[in-house]
Order: C-alpha cells, then sequence, then structure tokens
C-alpha cells in the first residue's frame, strides 16, 4: 500500500524527462520508425503540456486573484474579435507544424516496398501463425505460460503472459515485411519495440514491414479484441543476426523432415491406450482446453461440452468426431485441425476426447485411421 | 413565432397554476404523464440507476485487474461486463441524462409551456427501461450476454457470438429509436415553441447545443440501427454482409459503425458544453466570453464530427492517402474545442467568483475535460496511434472526456438546478465532500492508465504481465474510491428531496435566464402564457 501510495506522488510530481528512463512511456523500440514515433509521441506531448502550462496558469490565477472574497468585482468585457482570431489561428498554425513531422513518418510506414524477407502471420483464436515465403517453414506460436499461474497455483514467471512455444525468429538489419490476415475473427498483430501494429483480418491481406536495428527478444500482444483468450496470446519475436538467421533456417528444414518422417513412421504404428491418453491429454490442454475446458464441460451457450456429448460417446458416430476435429465446422469457432496437429496428435487427441472424463468408450483412434478417414473424402 | 401545442390552443383560460391539473397520485402519474418535468425527473433517476449498475460492473472490472492472474471472474464474463459496462454508461447513463436535462430545461429556458410533443415524449421515456431490462437479461442466458465489446466488430459479434446477440441487437434497436423520438421532441420544441422575442442569438447555449447535438442524433441513430441490423441477418440469416467469404468485409463494419460512433461521442459532449457555459458565467457574475463564437464552434465541431470517424480505424490497413485526410480532420476538431476552453477561461477572467458545488464541477470539468482533449490530439497523430491504439492510453482518454467531462457536467448541471427541481438547496457542505472525493479519486483511476497504456498494456484483458500490476493496483484502488464517493451523491439529491432550506426563486447570484424567473420549486405547469423576451 505504502508503497503504492509513493508509486503514485512519483507519478503525480515526475517531470516527463524523468519518465522517459522509467516503463511508463513508450518504448523507443529498436527500429528507425519506432524512434521516429516515438519522437513524434514526446513532440505531441510537450506541446500539449506547454498549451496545458499556459491555459491552466491564467484559469488558476484567475481563480485564485479573481475571487469574489478577494473583493473582485466583474469585469463587463464580453467579446474581442482580435482575441478570439488570435485563439483560432495560432493554434491552427501549431496543428500544421505537428502535422509535417506525422505525414512524413506515416508515409515512410507505410512503404512496404523492396522487402528482403516476407512472413505471413495469421491470426486464430488464440494463437499466431507463421509462414515464412519461400522457405517452406511454417509453424503456430501459442501462449506458454503454465496455466498453473494464471491460476494462482505458481509463482508467476518474470514473462508471465508474454511467453510462447515458438517465438518468431527474425534476422537483423532486413527489412521484413508481414502479410496479416486472420482465419477467424479481427486480431491485430503488436510488436511496440518495432511500433508495428496492425489488424488481421479474415479473408483480406494487410502489410505492415520492419527493419530490426539490434538483436534480442521482443514482446507483444494481440492488441484488437478476438473473444474469449484474447488476452492470452501473445507475440514473441526474437532478432538475431544473419548467420544466426541462416543456422536456424538450416535447422528448422531439418527439424521439419525429421516430423514429417516420423509423422510417416507413425502411420503404421499402433499406439497403446495409455500412450494415447498420455499424448491426447497434452495436445488437448495445448489446443482444445481454452474452447471446451479442461474438465471437458464447455461453456453452455458458447462452446459445447464432450463429457457425455453423443459425438464423442456414440461408436456410430466416430466418423463424425473425426471428421468434425479435423475438418473443423465451417462458420462456427471450431477450427480445422488437420494442418494444425499430425495424424498421430489428432488420433491421441480424439482417443482422449473418447475415453476422459468418464466418456469411457473404449475407442481407441490410430494415426493410420485419420489419414483414412481424409483419403475417403478425398474420394 | 408564436406556435402553442393544440392542446393548449383549446384550452387557453384553464392554464394558471390550478389545482384541476396536479398530477394523479402513484404509480399512474408516472406511467401516463406527459409533462415535461415528470419526464425529466424519470430521465435523470433512470440514468442515476444505470449509472450505479455500470458502475457496479466497472468494480468488477477493477476487481479482476487487482492483480495479475484470474481471480474472480473468468474472461467470458469478464468481456461480458466491459461490454455491458460500455453499453449500460453510453446508452444508459449519459444519454438519458442529457434528454432529462433537455426535457426540465428547455421549455424553461425559452419560455415553453410543455416539450412540442408531449405523447411521444412519455413514449420515448418508457421503451427505455424495457431496452435495458432486455440487455440485462442476456447476462443471464446460457453462455452470457454480449462480450464482443460495446463497438460489436463483426465478425465476433456475427459468426463467433452466441444467441444473446439477438437480444443485444433488439435492445439498441429500442434505445435507437427512443433516442430518435427524444431528439425529434427537443427540435420541434425549439424551432416552434420559443417565447416572443427569444431569436435565435438569444437562445442559452444549453439550447444551441442540444439542438445540434439532436440533429447529430436524428443523423446517426439510423446508421447504427442499420448496422445492428445486418449483425442480425449476417448471424441468424445468412447474409453476408461483414463475411468475406460471401463477399462482404468485416472492416466494411468498422467504418458503418464509427460513422455512427463518432458523431456519438459528441452527441455524449455537445450538451456538456452548454451546461459548462451556464454555470461558468453564473459564478464568474459575468457574462459568458464569446457567445457567438461558442455556438460557430459547436456547429463546426458537429460538422466536422462527420469527417473524422476513421481515427478509430488506423490499423485496420486503409490506403496511406484516408490515413492522411483523416488525421488532418481529426486535427482540425481540436481548434473549435480550443475555442471552447479558451471562452470559459476568458469568462472566468476579472469575474467575481465563488467556488459553489456546480462551478467546482465545471472548474474540474475544464481542466480535465482538456486532459482528455490533449490525449484525443495525440491519438490523432496517426504513427503515434500505432503505438496508442486498443491500448489503456485510449481507456484513459475517453473516460476523462466521459467521465471528467459528460459526467462530471450531468452532476455540475445536478447540482446547479436541483434547487430549482426540489425547491430546497441542497447540504453544501455534502456537496463539496462528493465533489473532492470524486475530483481525487477520478484522478487517481484514470491518470495512470495512460502510462500503462504506453508501458504497452492492451484494453479488454482479463490478466496482465506483471510489470503492469503495481499501477493496476493504484487504478483499482481509485476506482473502488470513485465507486463509493458516488453513494455521496445519492444522499445528496435524496436529502434535497426531502427537505432543506427553502430555494429562493434565482438561488444562485449570476445566474441568467427564464427558468430562474418563476418559483422553485418550478410549478407542474409553467410559462402557460409566454413570457416576453426584450
Ligand atoms: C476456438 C474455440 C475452439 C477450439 C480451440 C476447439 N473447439 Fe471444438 N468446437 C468449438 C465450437 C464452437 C464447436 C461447436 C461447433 C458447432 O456449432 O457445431 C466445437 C465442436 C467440437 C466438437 C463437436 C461437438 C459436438 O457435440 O458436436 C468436437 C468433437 C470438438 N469440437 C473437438 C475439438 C478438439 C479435439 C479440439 C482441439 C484439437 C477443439 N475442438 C478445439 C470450438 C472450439
Ligand atoms: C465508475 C467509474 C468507472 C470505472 C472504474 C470504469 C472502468 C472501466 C475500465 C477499467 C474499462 C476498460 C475495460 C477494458 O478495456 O478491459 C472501461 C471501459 C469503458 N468504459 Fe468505463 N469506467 C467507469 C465509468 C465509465 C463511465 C461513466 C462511462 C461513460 C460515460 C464509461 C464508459 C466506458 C466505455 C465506453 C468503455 C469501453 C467498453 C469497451 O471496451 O467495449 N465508463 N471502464
Ligand atoms: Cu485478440
Ligand atoms: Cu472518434
Amino acid at each position: 500500500m505504502i508503497r503504492n501510495l509513493f508509486i503514485l506522488l512519483a507519478l503525480i510530481i515526475t517531470p516527463a524527462s524523468l519518465a522517459e528512463e522509467m516503463p511508463l512511456n513508450m518504448t523507443r523500440g529498436v527500429t528507425d520508425i519506432s524512434e521516429r514515433v516515438y519522437d513524434l509521441h514526446m513532440t505531441i506531448l510537450y506541446i500539449c503540456c506547454a498549451i496545458g502550462v499556459v491555459v491552466f496558469a491564467v484559469m488558476i490565477y484567475s481563480l485564485i486573484y479573481h475571487r469574489k472574497s478577494k473583493g473582485a468585482e466583474a469585469a463587463n468585457f464580453h467579446e474581442s474579435t482580435k482575441v478570439e482570431v488570435a485563439w483560432t489561428v495560432i493554434p491552427f498554425i501549431i496543428l500544421i507544424l505537428m502535422a509535417i513531422p506525422a505525414t512524413k513518418t506515416l508515409i515512410a510506414m507505410e512503404d512496404p516496398t523492396n522487402a528482403d524477407i516476407t512472413i505471413q502471420v495469421t491470426g486464430s483464436q488464440w494463437k499466431w501463425h507463421y509462414r515464412y515465403f519461400d522457405q517452406d517453414i511454417e509453424f503456430y506460436s501459442l501462449l506458454s505460460t503454465p496455466r498453473a499461474q494464471i491460476e494462482n497455483q505458481q509463482a508467476k514467471g518474470p514473462h508471465y503472459l508474454l511467453e510462447v512455444d515458438k517465438p518468431l525468429v527474425l534476422p537483423i538489419n532486413k527489412k521484413i515485411r508481414f502479410l496479416m490476415t486472420s482465419d477467424d475473427v479481427i486480431h491485430s498483430w503488436w510488436v511496440p519495440a518495432f511500433a508495428v501494429k496492425k489488424d488481421a483480418n479474415p479473408g483480406f491481406i494487410n502489410e505492415a514491414w520492419t527493419k530490426i536495428d539490434k538483436p534480442g527478444t521482443y514482446r507483444g500482444q494481440c492488441a484488437e479484441l478476438c473473444g474469449k483468450d484474447h488476452g492470452f496470446m501473445p507475440i514473441v519475436v526474437k532478432a538475431v543476426s544473419e548467420q544466426e538467421y541462416e543456422a536456424w533456417l538450416s535447422a528448422q528444414k531439418q527439424t521439419a523432415e525429421a516430423e514429417k518422417a516420423q509423422a510417416q513412421a507413425a502411420l503404421s504404428q499402433t499406439l497403446s491406450m495409455e500412450q494415447l491418453m498420455t499424448e491426447g491429454e497434452a495436445v488437448y490442454l495445448a489446443s482444445c482446453a481454452a474452447c471446451h475446458q479442461p474438465n471437458g464441460m464447455g461453456l453452455p451457450g458458447v462452446f459445447p461440452a464432450l463429457k457425455d456429448s453423443a459425438v464423442a460417446t456414440q461408436t456410430d458416430m466416430l466418423n463424425q468426431h473425426l471428421d468434425v476435429v479435423i475438418n473443423g465446422k465451417a462458420g462456427t469457432a471450431m477450427q480445422a485441425f488437420a494442418k494444425q496437429l499430425t495424424a498421430q496428435q489428432l488420433a491421441a487427441v480424439i482417443t482422449y476426447e473418447r475415453n476422459a472424463w468418464g466418456n469411457d468408450t473404449g475407442d481407441m483412434v490410430q494415426a493410420a485411421d485419420i489419414n483414412n478417414h481424409a483419403k475417403q473424402e478425398a474420394k | 413565432m408564436k406556435t402553442l401545442t393544440p392542446e393548449i390552443d383549446s384550452q387557453p383560460e384553464a392554464h394558471q397554476e390550478h389545482d384541476h391539473h396536479q398530477p394523479p397520485k402513484g404509480i399512474m402519474r408516472w406511467l401516463l404523464t406527459t409533462n415535461h418535468k415528470d419526464i425529466g425527473s424519470l430521465y435523470l433517476w433512470f440514468s442515476l440507476i444505470m449509472f450505479f449498475i455500470g458502475g457496479a460492473m466497472a468494480m468488477v472490472i477493477r476487481a479482476e485487474l487487482f492483480q495479475p492472474g484470474l481471480q474472480l471472474v473468468d474472461p467470458n464474463f469478464f468481456n461480458q461486463m466491459t461490454t455491458v459496462h460500455g453499453l449500460i454508461m453510453v446508452f444508459g447513463a449519459v444519454m438519458p441524462a442529457f434528454t432529462g436535462l433537455a426535457n426540465w430545461l428547455i421549455p424553461m429556458m425559452i419560455g415553453a409551456p410543455d416539450m412540442a410533443l408531449p405523447r411521444m415524449n412519455n413514449w420515448s421515456f418508457w421503451i427505455l427501461p424495457f431496452a435495458f431490462l432486455i440487455l440485462l437479461g442476456s447476462l443471464f442466458m446460457e453462455g452470457g450476454g454480449p462480450s464482443f465489446g460495446w463497438t460489436f466488430y463483426a465478425p465476433l459479434s456475427t459468426t463467433y457470438s452466441n444467441d444473446s446477440t439477438a437480444l443485444f441487437v433488439f435492445s439498441v434497436h429500442i434505445m435507437g429509436i427512443s433516442s430518435i423520438m427524444g431528439a425529434i421532441n427537443v427540435i420541434v420544441t425549439i424551432v416552434n415553441m420559443r417565447a416572443p422575442g427569444m431569436t435565435w442569438m438569444k437562445l442559452p447555449l444549453f439550447v444551441w447545443t442540444w439542438l445540434i447535438t439532436a440533429f447529430l442524433l436524428i443523423a446517426v441513430m439510423p446508421v447504427l440501427a442499420g448496422v445492428v441490423t445486418m449483425v442480425l441477418t449476417d448471424k441468424f440469416f445468412g447474409t453476408s454482409f461483414f463475411d468475406a467469404a460471401g463477399g462482404g468485409d468485416p472492416v466494411m463494419f468498422q467504418h458503418i459503425f464509427w460513422f455512427f460512433g463518432h458523431p456519438e461521442v459528441y452527441i455524449m459532449i455537445l450538451p456538456s458544453f452548454g451546461i459548462i457555459s451556464a454555470i461558468v458565467p453564473a459564478f464568474s457574475r459575468k457574462k459568458l466570453f464569446g457567445y457567438s463564437s461558442m455556438v460557430y464552434a459547436t456547429a463546426s465541431i458537429a460538422i466536422l464530427s462527420f469527417l473524422v470517424w476513421a481515427h478509430h480505424m488506423f490499423t485496420t490497413g486503409m490506403p496511406v492517402f484516408a490515413e492522411l485526410f483523416f488525421m488532418y480532420c481529426t486535427m482540425l476538431i481540436a481548434v473549435p474545442t480550443g475555442v471552447k476552453v479558451f471562452n470559459w477561461v476568458a469568462t472566468l477572467w476579472r469575474g467575481s467568483i465563488t467556488f459553489e458545488t456546480p462551478m467546482l464541477f465545471a472548474i474540474a470539468f475544464i481542466i480535465l475535460f482538456t486532459i482528455g482533449g490533449f490525449s484525443g490530439l495525440m491519438l490523432a497523430i496517426t504513427p503515434a496511434d500505432f503505438q496508442y491504439h486498443d491500448t489503456y492510453f485510449v481507456v484513459a482518454h475517453f473516460h476523462y472526456v466521459l467521465v471528467t467531462g459528460a459526467i462530471f457536467s450531468i452532476m455540475a448541471a445536478a447540482y446547479y438546478w436541483l434547487p430549482k427541481w426540489t425547491g430546497h438547496m441542497y447540504d453544501e457542505r455534502l456537496g463539496k465532500l462528493h465533489f473532492w472525493c470524486s475530483v481525487i479519486s477520478v484522478n487517481v483511476l484514470f491518470f495512470p492508465m495512460h502510462f500503462l497504456g504506453l508501458a504497452g498494456m492492451p484494453r479488454r484483458i482479463p490478466d496482465y504481465a506483471v510489470q503492469f500490476a503495481d499501477i493496476n493496483q493504484i487504478v483499482s484502488i481509485g476506482g473502488f474510491a470513485f465507486g463509493l464517493s458516488q453513494l455521496i451523491f445519492l444522499a445528496v439529491v435524496l436529502k434535497c428531496i426531502k427537505g432543506g432550506e427553502k430555494a429562493p426563486a434565482k438561488p444562485w447570484e449570476g445566474a441568467e435566464g427564464l427558468e430562474w424567473t418563476i418559483p422553485s420549486p418550478a410549478p407542474y405547469h409553467s410559462f402557460s402564457t409566454p413570457p416576453e423576451v426584450k
């Protein structure tokens, strides 16, 4: 409490110049553009402060010296064309002076041409997907803060809510173009250190760009209300030197190869119930629990329960179960998971749903079943 | 200029203070009333109740945000709270309060016996409670009420919302119809029922600002009705206005919404300008400085307000030239707004000032609204807006203009005219206590939000990163204190209605206007014979 009161006092009396040093002000960021935006912000702030000081000083002077209790008698004036013209024209001129640098910065910000690297950023409830053009690399990036921290059962880490499983890796000193879009509702991709905030609109593509000066880890968040877990879809960018970036690219490609081989191998594997359930639970908690809830109860009226639901318990509806998870359901929040999860993960999570929370069907789904389902559809 | 309502024409002599025209007793008085003072009171009470309900939701929001982590409510309910808090404060607290003030004051200020369309007046009030019962009722539906923000962006409000959206749409429709009827009534009254000699440039500024507000309302409420209807048909009847898959465009939603939404924010502040322009001269004992420039400034703000809507949409990916256009127009609005502030300060200058509660609120309005105006100017600078947009900086900005702007002016108005309404002076000590508690807590509540936003905290989130914890705690403490302080206001009003020192016809030395020429409390029927204005 006491400490907060002190902070409060500090907030009120600290001049803006000091506030620059504290994390109370806009970040200067690590790009040329973000510096220019910061300078604009500080300029307009100082202009406002200056106008405020003048206007409020006159006002306060008047409140002190023109009080009736001090014997002040009201003057009679109530018009003055000169004064009125002056205080219309002077603000107008100040605004023009302000508009000039703002226009220049804006035009620079909106010029994504001649990019070295293009990344497609896709928002979906509630994760980001990154695709590196011409590189055959793509992945989802999900919040990695454990649920226990959010629910206050564990101490919160230093990057609470601002950490992900796979950060976006970018090289410094390269012009990077982002193509933003969305699979469902509107999201907004915001990294303060780059001064980039651009909406990801479903069905449309927006452009933005950045050129990072310094290596480091930069964190941001989704900035447009996108449903229940809008507060839980952070962005983490790791900016590295060009050599490191190249190394990372080739490592990614190798992992991707290995994963493909593994997925191929999985198709002929038969897992035990226990293996399926363990993997299924992990997948479920990471990819499904946000909507269907960890206990499978869903949110009535918004997200259906899977516990005791017909689809997840009746044997003759197994096909529908596979179908809804693989292909999603158009026009609802239920996404197609075929691209997000491997066949083995899909098999595991479906098995999990059919056997967890007392569903106890005993049904097992294997990676091969997922593959067959997809093949049948193709016919 | 002397058009009387048909009622009055038919029985011209029956309009002195006679017992036969006193109101019936009991609930029927209020249900059937066509009296502008009764309807004004209904609107004002309704608004106060909504202010407390919306405020209670704000307390839930601030309690959840007191600490990082999820403690009290789940994110889905949190989103319902922010959405319904916003809707109730905008459509339930601020707008009905202004309509209530218009009902009470406009006829008395222009020397008219009542509003021009008294039956429609009754109707426009009595549909409102149903609108809000429907909205609040939807919170108890399976899946809860609206959770897509008061701006209900598609497709979050269409494809991805639950079925309570139908109730939301219906309720907004009713609010819109009520506002349009209220606005028509104000316009017809002002245009036709001014007392002889009450020429346009003699109108009190409250009347002027409301006249302009009423035109804004008639222009944009149908746009709101249109956009909610499109949401309804997109969600339930298979159209795709806002769905790219069917050839629509979700960004078009935002254009239509903000074409309503930006004039809407002026609907919530222009009547405040009128109130402050009445109170500041009264307690400075000096005429308002620059009356005619006030009128022109109000009109130019109203016109410009149709040209700036897309400043809420800089991040949606508009072409640069559009961004520049909307940036320049928005900056331009600062000019007439500045003129107003300068005029008020010039009115204070070399006045003979006293500090009764209405004046305290008016002075706080000028300073704090100006701070809200400054942050507004910062938000207009498009490159900087990319950093501010959808953060707590915006939440701070609009609460400065709405709470310390609109709400403070409504409080000031209530204190200023309470003696006229009730016939009693309010308790000045309690009033001042209310003021000081409010003005301190409101700044503890909203000022640090600027820092939260600049440091990177997005709005509409139920949980936040640990570096925002300390400031959020301060903000929440300010929030609880501000919420509690408003109970003092309730006490003042109740006490003033019950009794208190008798108020003279004109309790304020420097007050001007026809409403102070009739006794306090204002008789049930006033100005049955129009006064002569010289
Ligand atoms: C963004 C929220 C969301 C996520 C994440 C999500 N679902 Fe769903 N799911 C829904 C919604 C909404 C429906 C209902 C669709 C409809 O209206 O038919 C649904 C329906 C289902 C159904 C059909 C239920 C029935 O009774 O018809 C199954 C099975 C299902 N989801 C499984 C999953 C699995 C497995 C995952 C994770 C891999 C998952 N869901 C992730 C929102 C989600
Ligand atoms: C009682 C004091 C108040 C407190 C403590 C308060 C608090 C808040 C907070 C914390 C939010 C942001 C929620 C979020 O983005 O997560 C919010 C949103 C909002 N408030 Fe208030 N508020 C108060 C009074 C008011 C008043 C009087 C008005 C209107 C006149 C108002 C209008 C709004 C609007 C329009 C929103 C936006 C809702 C949305 O994001 O959709 N508030 N309020
Ligand atoms: Cu979001
Ligand atoms: Cu606006």
